[in-house]
Order: structure tokens, then C-alpha cells, then sequence
């Protein structure tokens, strides 16, 4: 609980700096909407004020500064706008009983918790059968790492068309396929790298000890590497379920999709509505810390249980 | 001599004389529990060791010597049955292939321990000591002669559990309890949970931690998770103790509070202990017969008789007897060196 405190002051400097960028950030728009309501600026045009800085409109005309913090397209929302979109999106529609309305962040956040949820079972279990592959066998463990780790270098956003494009040729109607498939293949990534390692952290002792007791592979592995793995795993699934979130919403991002934080944040872009792209960029960032903070309950149950020190 | 008739004796020695004066049941359900509750009730392995330990001390290395002087010598004095032979190796080579060619690990290396035998293995790093033992263990596979474990080859003795094995680090699983890691080779040797139990109450005691056994290991100190280790060692009741420098990582003081409890531990127990280390006090204080080593190549340089009483208090170490015994390990230990120079 001491920790409370730093924790709450780096939040507070953040909004601080988010609130104080919101003046120069606006400046232009609050101008232009100023002008158009028959005010006179200094200097007069758009285009005029294109020449001139943000802090030299903010000195010229310090009587608008202030309209930048309640726009309603604004370049960079207030802290307050975003939180007051995000509650719109959410509290305010559980009030009225449209959770699961088209406009409802709750929805389109349970559209996207869906396929991450599919796309993170999926990449773990891969992550975890490859792991366990190449731990045990040399030849997986050279012939499969290098294709592993090259899969992590092409871009993401590049691959993502390709999979839906592809998933819809071979006849998959349902749209979580493809995005559950390229949130997996951010996802098995981090758990294939953790549990090779994790895998493997038993010295060389401690398989000697086991061999003296004539004990099977599979005993060695159910009794010594999987326990011995468990910290690494944890640690993996936690990175593995932000990546998989990180996959999801890309995968929403180019399919035309209608549904889900991504599409919400192309459509905010199409439609120029901002704040909308800014409550579904945090809407994901809170379903993420959600997800990695379950994550890491359940590490501290399960490690606690142990006799592991967390 | 054949090995299995000398695998038979062994039984037999154990059946006839530590298993004396007690039901069937009773020794079925704990093994060598017979020592714990009853020290008079078993004085016959006490006296029957002593034989080994104090008879040869007269004709040097008798236990010891290599096989064929010591065939002539056992002819010599058939007297007195001698123990069992445990651990027989004869003209053991053991090379390993590096980058660097060919490291001669151990050349020539035969040696005899016998049942209830305390043997050091002393010299300096590189000698083979570690190698020797871990080719008892079935952990390394030598390249020339030939190694019995109780008449059987060591991957043999190996799944007839004849051995425990401590390292030099206790390596206890840190996710399992001091209870729960003792149980780890019998649950992977298939023993039943209720014989787990009795087993690890018997073995903790044994090693003086009863009381900590839903400790986890992180909750011990060095020298505790050390008896863990060896508790855990001595849980499925082997008859060869082999410990590689168990004590290498502790201070003197903890070490020398091991020691003590080891020998006493030795004394109820009867087991045959192959014990390597670097130090020549612990050697000599320990030991029945220390095996002097030299390296390159690993070989033998001297096998070593102790004329101390088995019982042994910690200040027997300040006597003549003690320090002269040093004394020819240290010039042991000095003339492998010369070789090497």
C-alpha cells in the first residue's frame, strides 16, 4: 500500500502533461471555429496561421486558448472529454440498458475480448506444444527457432489482410477466425521463448538426480520442468495476452469489420470523431491491464501455493 | 570371486545380523528402522564392521588393496570373514573426448569397498574422485575395465536402487516442502503414500529435522537443506550413501557439526558411504579408508587404512594418531603433485 503514493503522483504528472499539450495541440482548431463565429483573430485566414507556430498563436490570442479544452472535434482531447466519452460509452449505456447497443464500448470491447480470448488460447497452446518440442528434441530446436523468430520480424499490420483475405477464400464466414489466428501469432510467441527457457532452467544436477533414481521422462518433466517452468510461464502469458489484445485489434483494423474496438477506432478516423478513437484506444488499454492484472493473481495464487516467494 | 554369490552374502550379512530380533513386518515396513529405536538391540553390524575396520589395520590396506594382493591376503586370513565386497572396480579407464582430445579421466583405477566401509576420495581437482563416484552412480559410462555395484553392472544396481546420491548443492525443489521433497524418489519409485509418510518421518529424524518438515527449503539454513538432501538421499533405504563434496559449500563450523552427525548417522545405519572432498581433516576424520588421488591421468596413489576407533568425537582430531594419519595424506597428496611437475 506504501506504493500507492509514487503511483498516484506519475499519474498525476501524465495528466498534468496531457492537459497542459492540449492548448498548443488546439490552438489552430479553436482559432478557425472563433473565426467562423464572426471573432477577430490575429493573424486572420487559416492558411496564414499555417506560417506561424502554435505558441506564437497562443501569445497572439490568449483570449481562445481556453476554447481548445471544449472542442468537439478536437485535435487532442482534455483528460475530462476522453473520460466523459468513455463513460458515455459505457456507464451511461448500462444505465439505459443498451450495454450491448452498437454504440456501446462494452460491446465492441466484448467483440474484441473475444478473439483474444480465442487467439490467446490458441497461441499458447502453441507456444507451449513448440516449447515443449524443441526442449526435447534438437532437431525441432534447429529447424523450428529460426522460422519462429523470422515470423516475428514481418510486420504484423502487412500479414493481417493476407490471413483475412485468405480465411475468406477457403469459406470461414465467422469473422473472429482471422482475427483470432493473427492475435495467436503475436501470442505464441513470447510463451514459445519463456517456456523453452523455463523448460530448461533445471541444471544438469538436478537431471543427474532424477536419473539416479531411474525416474522416466515423463516424470522428469511432470515432476521437475513443468514446476520448474511455472515463473516463466507466468511471466510469458503476461506479455502473451497483451500481444494477442494487440493482434485482435489489428485484425479489426483493415477487414471492414463494424464491430470491436478496432473497427471502432478506424471508424472514429473515417468519420473524423476523435474522441471516439481516443475512448476505444483506452477502452483497450483498460481491457489489457485488466487481462494482465488477472494474469497476475493468478501467478501470485499459484506461485504462493507453491511455497515460491513472489 | 563371483559376483552374484557376493550379492548373496551381502544379503545374507544383512538379513542375519542388522535384521536380528526383528519381525518380518517390522523390517519390511521401514527398512533400517531397527537402528533408530534400538541401539543395543543391533550390536552385532557394529561389532562385525569393527572386524573390517580394525583387523587389516596391522597388514595395511587389506580392505583396499588392489584385487589381486588383496585375493592373496584374504586366502591368508580366512579366518576372519572380511564384509562383503560392495564396489568392486578393476582396471577402470574412463576418457573423455574434447575439443581439446583426449582427457584420461581415470586409467587403471581398481579398488574394492567393502559392505559398511567408510571411503574418502581426496586429491586435487581434476583427479577423477567426482568421475569414479558418478561411474558408481551409472552417470558416467567408463571406457575400459570393469565396475560392479553389489555384483551387478552400475546401470543394473542403478534401477535396483542400490545407491543414494548427494550433490554438492542440496538441489531441493524450492516448490515443494522439506516433507514433500523427500517423497520426491519414492513417489517416482511407486511407493505407496501411506509408506511415504512413515518413511519421511524416519528419514527426518534420522538427519535431526523432524519439525521442519512442511518447511519450504528456502526457510532452511545451508547446512539443514544439506541434511534435507541427504535425508532424501537415505529415503528409499539404499545401502550405499555416495556424496560428492556434500559439505564443499558450507563453513567450517556447520561442517564440522555434519561430519559428526554423519558418522553417527553411518553408525545406526551401516550403510557403505563413498564420500569425495577436498579436505583432509574431513577425509581423515570421516573416513575408514581414504583413497588418495592425483590427476592426469585420474588414478590412485594411495589407499589409506585409518586406525581410528570408530567412534570418533570431534576432538580426536588433536590426537597424534589423527595427525600423523593427515599427515600421510597431505604426503600423499604432494607426491601426485610431483608427478606433475
Amino acid at each position: 500500500m506504501r506504493s500507492i503514493l509514487p503511483v498516484l503522483t506519475v499519474l498525476a504528472i501524465i495528466v498534468a502533461i496531457w492537459q497542459l499539450a492540449v492548448a498548443p495541440m488546439n490552438i489552430r482548431t479553436a482559432l478557425d471555429m472563433a473565426e467562423r463565429g464572426g471573432a477577430v483573430v490575429e493573424p486572420e485566414g487559416g492558411r496564414a496561421r499555417l506560417e506561424v507556430s502554435s505558441w506564437r498563436l497562443m501569445i497572439d490570442n490568449p483570449e481562445h486558448v481556453a476554447a481548445g479544452y471544449s472542442l468537439d472535434r478536437p485535435r487532442l482531447p482534455t483528460p475530462a472529454q476522453v473520460g466523459e466519452e468513455l463513460w458515455k460509452g459505457t456507464g451511461k449505456m448500462i444505465e439505459r440498458g443498451r450495454a450491448w447497443s452498437k454504440r456501446s464500448l462494452i460491446y465492441h470491447g466484448w467483440i474484441t475480448l473475444q478473439s483474444t480470448l480465442w487467439g490467446f488460447a490458441l497461441g499458447t497452446t502453441l507456444g507451449l506444444l513448440g516449447a515443449v518440442a524443441i526442449v526435447y528434441s534438437r532437431v525441432v530446436d534447429m529447424s523450428l527457432m529460426p522460422w519462429a523468430i523470422i515470423s516475428q520480424t514481418i510486420p504484423i499490420v502487412a500479414l493481417a489482410p493476407m490471413i483475412i483475405v485468405l480465411s475468406g477464400q477457403l469459406g470461414i464466414e465467422d469473422r473472429i477466425v482471422p482475427k483470432a489466428i493473427i492475435s495467436a501469432y503475436l501470442c505464441y510467441f513470447p510463451v514459445l521463448v519463456g517456456m523453452v527457457k523455463g523448460l530448461r532452467s533445471p541444471g544438469a544436477h538436478q537431471l543427474d538426480l532424477l536419473h539416479t533414481y531411474s525416474a522416466t521422462g515423463l516424470q522428469g518433466f511432470l515432476k521437475l520442468r513443468v514446476p520448474a517452468s511455472l515463473p516463466y510461464l507466468f511471466t510469458s502469458l503476461k506479455i502473451g495476452i497483451a500481444a494477442a489484445l494487440v493482434g485482435t485489434i489489428v485484425g479489426e483494423l483493415p477487414t471492414g469489420a463494424i464491430s470491436g474496438l478496432g473497427a471502432r477506432i478506424l471508424i472514429g478516423d473515417q468519420f473524423g470523431t476523435p474522441l471516439a478513437i481516443w475512448a476505444a484506444l483506452f477502452a483497450a488499454a483498460i481491457l489489457a491491464g485488466v487481462l494482465v492484472t488477472l494474469i497476475d493473481i493468478t501467478q501470485r495464487i499459484v506461485l504462493r501455493s507453491m511455497g515460491m516467494q513472489t | 570371486m563371483d559376483a552374484s554369490s557376493s550379492a548373496n552374502d551381502a544379503a545374507k550379512w544383512r538379513s542375519g545380523t542388522l535384521l536380528s530380533g526383528e519381525d518380518e513386518l517390522a523390517s519390511r515396513k521401514g527398512g533400517w528402522r531397527y537402528t533408530a529405536p534400538a541401539k543395543p538391540a543391533a550390536p552385532a553390524p557394529t561389532v562385525h564392521v569393527a572386524v573390517a575396520a580394525d583387523t587389516p589395520a596391522t597388514g595395511e590396506g587389506t580392505a583396499m588393496a588392489p584385487v589381486g594382493a588383496q585375493e592373496a591376503d584374504a586366502a591368508e586370513k580366512d579366518a576372519v570373514p572380511l564384509p562383503p565386497a560392495v564396489i568392486e572396480a578393476s582396471a577402470l579407464d574412463l576418457t573423455f573426448q574434447t575439443n581439446d582430445g583426449p582427457v584420461h579421466a581415470l586409467k587403471d583405477v581398481s579398488l574394492t569397498i567393502r559392505k559398511g566401509d567408510f571411503v574418502s576420495f581426496i586429491g586435487p581437482s581434476g583427479c577423477g574422485k567426482t568421475t569414479f563416484l558418478r561411474s558408481v552412480a551409472a552417470l558416467e559410462q567408463p571406457t575400459g575395465g570393469t565396475l560392479t555395484v553389489n555384483g551387478m553392472t552400475p546401470d543394473e544396481a542403478r534401477r535396483a536402487r542400490a545407491y543414494g546420491y548427494v550433490f554438492q548443492a542440496a538441489g531441493l525443489y524450492p516448490w515443494r516442502t522439506i516433507a514433500r521433497n523427500i517423497q520426491l524418489p519414492l513417489e517416482i519409485m511407486g511407493y505407496s503414500r501411506a509408506e511415504r509418510r512413515t518413511r519421511t518421518e524416519d528419514v527426518l529424524k534420522l538427519v535431526e529435522l523432524d519439525g521442519f518438515a512442511n518447511k519450504y527449503p528456502w526457510q532452511l539454513s545451508g547446512g539443514m537443506q544439506q541434511r534435507a538432501s541427504i535425508a532424501r538421499a537415505l529415503a528409499f533405504d539404499a545401502d550405499i550413501l555416495l556424496m560428492d563434496e556434500p559439505f564443499g559449500a558450507l563453513d567450517e563450523i556447520v561442517r564440522d557439526h555434519l561430519n559428526e552427525q554423519l558418522l553417527k548417522l553411518w553408525d545406526r545405519t551401516g550403510k557403505t558411504i563413498g564420500f569425495v572432498t577436498h579436505s583432509i581433516p574431513e577425509a581423515v576424520y570421516l573416513s575408514t579408508h581414504i583413497v588418495v588421488m592425483s590427476p592426469r591421468p585420474g588414478r590412485i596413489t594411495d589407499v589409506i587404512e585409518s586406525p581410528l576407533p570408530r567412534e570418533r568425537p570431534l576432538d580426536i582430531r588433536d590426537t597424534p594418531e589423527f595427525l600423523a594419519l593427515a599427515h600421510r595424506v597431505r604426503e600423499g597428496l604432494r607426491a601426485g603433485h610431483a608427478y606433475d611437475d
